[in-house]
């Protein structure tokens, strides 16, 4: 029994599904990179309950003049590859953010790895900040390892 | 008829105010009471007598000695912290200052935050800490003192604090903020890194102004 003597109406259905199928498989194709990103995330806002909420904030809203807000995306793109430093050693300088000078020393986060950097990173750039690009695992590896 | 109707609408008010009366809530005093016996006109009677805040000195944000009169007839939260605590502090003191900001002005209530951090937290310290978070009127205390003096008073508040090399930042302590009303006696203590504690401290503050 061949398709042509399916009904029309069978036949049309089986086509939906077929469509349906593919479309499935090459979305999640494409979806795959969204989907470490979003694990990356969801790892990254365990991290920064524990170690960084404290002081920046819920919702990365920062205190007041003492600690700054993790909502800068320009800060976020100028010192992209430094942001893995800033977390594992700490800040002891004076920085601007949103306009805003800030001089309350950070202390570092030794107990953090690398990977924890890296999930921390790309839910702060991603939730807080616009980015929408992940902090992979190799990249903060790199950048840590030229650290000043 | 007229009469048994006017006195049963009597009674019925005299239920509201009464109901009023008793939803009154009255924040307790806390602390063990001494019992002490006195002598009065030949008979003995017994009196409660809770803790109080001792008096105390310290130097405050503006290198001004600041004492327990400075909180006479007032109510007042109290808390313990330091300046560079990268553990409960910033939560707490985010915590606080709501409620600073909510009564700011309001001149029955008032803030005391003592540095466990004796050694770096000097007045000058304290002032660039308040400004920073945004504290800019006398309302708020931001007080250092030595080492004795702040541990020692941390314990009439119920709070624990300890120097500690293995704790974050080097001192350990709890976060509690401990509300005391216009006669120095605790009324409640609350955790300062609690949403609901410090919802809690809100309602009881509101509470605390209203008692004469």
């Amino acid at each position: 029994m061949s398709a042509y003597s399916l009904k029309p109406k069978a036949y049309s259905l089986f086509a939906i599904a077929l469509l349906i199928g593919a479309m499935s498989y090459l979305s999640a194709c494409q979806s795959n990179v969204d989907i470490q990103m979003a694990q990356y995330a969801v790892n990254g806002q365990k991290v920064y309950r524990n170690h960084c909420q404290n002081c920046h904030g819920a919702k990365g809203e920062g205190l007041a003049k003492l600690y700054p807000p993790l909502t800068d995306n320009n800060f976020f793109a100028l010192h992209r590859e430094k942001l893995s430093c800033i977390v594992r050693h700490g800040l002891h300088e004076k920085i601007e953010v949103s306009g805003q000078q800030y001089d309350q020393p950070m202390p570092g986060n030794n107990k953090l790895t690398d990977l924890d950097i890296a999930y921390v990173l790309t839910y702060v750039t991603t939730t807080f900040g616009q980015s929408d690009s992940i902090y992979s695992h190799e990249a903060v590896k790199k950048a840590l390892s030229h650290c000043k | 008829m007229l009469k048994k109707s006017r006195a049963a609408f009597v009674v019925l008010i005299g239920l509201v105010f009464a109901s009023c009366q008793s939803e009154q809530q009255k924040l307790p005093i806390i602390g063990e009471p001494d019992i002490v016996e006195k002598v009065v006109d030949g008979q003995t009677v017994r009196d409660t007598i809770y803790p109080t805040i001792p008096g105390f000195q310290f130097l405050n944000q503006d290198s001004v000695l600041i004492t327990d009169k400075f909180f006479d007839n007032k109510i007042y939260v109290a808390n313990f912290f330091f300046t560079h605590c990268p553990s409960i502090c910033p939560t707490m003191q985010r915590n606080v200052l709501e409620v600073y900001k909510k009564y700011k002005n309001d001149e029955r209530i008032s803030f005391l935050s003592h540095s466990i951090d004796f050694k770096y937290d000097q007045p000058a310290v304290l002032k660039k800490y308040a400004n920073n978070l945004g504290v800019d009127n006398e309302q708020w205390q931001f007080v250092t003192g030595s080492k004795a003096d702040i541990y020692g008073i941390s314990d009439k508040y119920l709070i624990y604090t300890a120097e500690d090399e293995n704790a974050p930042g080097g001192y350990d302590h709890s976060g509690f903020l401990v509300l005391v009303d216009a006669n120095k006696h605790i009324r409640g203590t609350y955790d300062g890194t609690n949403e609901e504690h410090i919802q809690q401290l809100l309602q009881d503050i509101a509470v605390l102004l209203k008692e004469k």
